[in-house]
């Protein structure tokens, strides 16, 4: 009986360029397992491992691993920057997502399944086929009032929050209102407090009995909690100063004549300032209506500068 | 029965504060050995002893910063029940936060120096429940008044202070819920003799006017002679002495306190 020789080549299989959506198996296992946590106790930090991927720690990485990790060949991914679609940033995460995944990608986020953001949450109402994921630089709400991470951690088990009110306390104090302008520190569920990433004022209480599941990832500081739907998410107030958003009720886009949403100002050379809706393609929707094409514009957040109940 | 002014300030005959056989070692040292000690609402007590005498780790584990190896605390107060050394570290916190001030010798232990004045008193308020800002500010001028503070600093941070001043935002903190026992831990050390002589005022108007039970640990006999009603004697983790103010100063039995006393005087 002869044998026929075997090489490394017959005995291996074929050799496959990578997992989907580039994350191998057990990367994806560990991370729908903090996931799953994460939403069982909502605004928790969940520990995870944090993979590395193709791009520096600091730009998205904990959004991008989340991203991998929920995304299927049939989701229409929309990933933003500030507000932008069209930011180097976001188009690259949302070519690379493109790219190792086969989903197709939209600016539109009616059409979205998957919304990986940076500092925004989009204008138009989510609902509860949709998923945002927010990429988050510093999870840790009490690092300001309490920099050694064990105590920190205590405080959470605690629910000890008193410190992040003497942070209001003392930003009043000093300048006279509260000068918290992003990641303002929000209750969750009535237990635990996190920072929202550093979304404005403006958006927090969209965060608040929101349909869609929000899931916000630091890859950096290798942490992840949750904002199930439905879920009451309270900025932290004293009971007698309330609690307000960016003054932005007046202001209209100038290139898309929309009024009383978040802007970004931008400074003209006269010393003045022109506004532009910081959502980029609730922007392009306007400008299309306008000039008569075909686009339906979802339900909003706010009305009239005003957020609707 | 009518007080006279020197009499002690003892009206009842259950003690609010109840300390047995605390034991506490550190490695081979033996911090504390078996103190047993009863304080009564309205008193002042004051602890001597040398430098290492155990008179600051009882005060420590009298605010439940350390737990001793054996030993019991108790407070008889309507909603503080057992022995306190087995609470949790939660159930710990919120009693400190509530119902026991402390001022430390050392301002950096109980401050929050770059924080305001204000705020560190309302840091404490805060820990108790209280989300009403003009509340907080309230109290915390009243506070800050009350430990004769100068509220046009109202709002300047402990690090911007002198010694003195700590002290009073540190005492301001202390009393800001009017707590059942207040803790000093050596007060006036380090200040100079007319702060010490302005502070010492202050804690003894205080307890006059708010009835504060009190336990103040001081190396300096003059200071707890100023303040206390009775007296522990400490030497090497033990009680050797203790009585009614005039009785150790002026009739010490143990050597060690007659050594301390002659000392002093």
């Amino acid at each position: 009986m002869s044998v026929t020789p075997q090489s490394l080549k017959t005995l291996s299989r074929a050799w496959e360029p990578m997992s989907y959506g580039f994350l191998d198996a057990s990367a994806k296992r560990e991370m729908r397992r903090k996931m799953i946590k994460a939403v069982a106790v909502p605004g928790c930090q969940m520990p995870y491992a944090s993979r590395e991927v193709p791009m520096a720690r600091g730009w998205g990485t904990g959004g991008l691993q989340v991203s991998l990790t929920l995304i299927r060949p049939n989701m229409r991914i929309k990933v933003i920057d500030q507000g932008a679609d069209d930011s180097v940033n976001a188009a690259s995460i949302r070519h690379f997502l493109a790219r190792v995944s086969g989903a197709p990608t939209t600016l539109d986020t009616l059409q979205a399944d998957l919304i990986q953001s940076r500092h925004r949450i989009p204008e138009e109402k989510l609902n509860e086929d949709q998923i945002l994921v927010l990429q988050v630089p510093n999870p840790e709400p009490l690092r300001p009032v309490q920099p050694n991470m064990s105590v920190a951690r205590q405080m959470h088990a605690d629910a000890d929050y008193g410190r992040m009110w003497l942070q209001l306390y003392e930003q009043i104090v000093r300048s006279g209102r509260v000068m918290q302008g992003a990641s303002y520190p929000s209750m969750v569920n009535g237990r635990h407090v996190m920072t929202p990433s550093p979304i404005p004022r403006w958006d927090v209480p969209k965060l608040n009995m929101a349909q869609h599941l929000t899931i916000l990832s630091a890859g950096r500081e290798k942490r992840i909690f949750a904002v199930p739907p439905y879920t009451r998410v309270e900025p932290l107030v004293f009971d007698d100063v309330p609690y307000k958003v960016e003054e932005h009720h007046d202001l209209t886009c100038s290139r898309s004549g929309a009024k009383g949403f978040f802007m970004n100002e931008i400074p003209q050379e006269d010393g003045s300032s022109a506004y532009e809706l910081s959502d980029s393609g609730f922007g392009v929707k306007h400008i299309q209506q306008g000039i008569g094409d075909a686009v339906t514009l979802g339900k909003t957040w706010y009305e009239n500068g005003e957020m609707v109940e | 029965m009518t007080l006279t002014l020197d009499a002690p300030r003892i009206v009842t005959t259950r003690p609010l504060v109840t300390l047995r056989d605390v034991t506490k070692t550190y490695g081979d040292v033996q911090a504390v050995t078996r103190v047993s000690a009863e304080v009564f609402p309205g008193e002042v007590l004051g602890i001597v002893g040398e430098s290492g005498s155990g008179k600051s780790t009882l005060l420590r584990m009298m605010n439940l910063e350390d737990t001793p190896d054996s030993g019991s605390y108790t407070l008889d107060l309507p909603d503080v029940q057992g022995n306190l050394f087995e609470l949790g570290r939660f159930a710990r916190r919120m009693l400190c936060a509530t119902k026991i001030g402390i001022v430390y010798q050392n301002p950096h232990l109980g401050l929050l120096m770059k924080h305001s004045s204000s705020g560190n008193v309302a840091e404490r308020l805060l820990i108790a429940g209280e989300r009403r800002f003009s509340v907080l500010r309230d109290k915390a001028r009243a506070a800050l008044a009350a430990s004769e503070f100068p509220l046009e600093r109202l709002d300047a941070p402990p690090i911007e202070l002198s010694g003195g001043m700590q002290q009073r935002v540190q005492l301001a903190k202390a009393i800001a819920l009017e707590p059942a026992l207040l803790l000093l831990d050596e007060p006036t050390t380090g200040l100079d003799v007319s702060v010490q002589a302005l502070v010492l005022d202050t804690l003894k108007r205080l307890q006059q006017d708010r009835n504060i039970t009190m336990v103040i640990v001081s190396h300096d006999l003059g200071v707890i002679r100023t303040l206390a009603d009775r007296v522990m004697v400490m030497r090497r983790g033990e009680v050797v002495e203790a009585g009614l103010v005039d009785q150790i100063f002026q009739d010490p039995q143990h050597p060690y306190t007659q050594q301390l006393v002659h000392a002093k005087l």
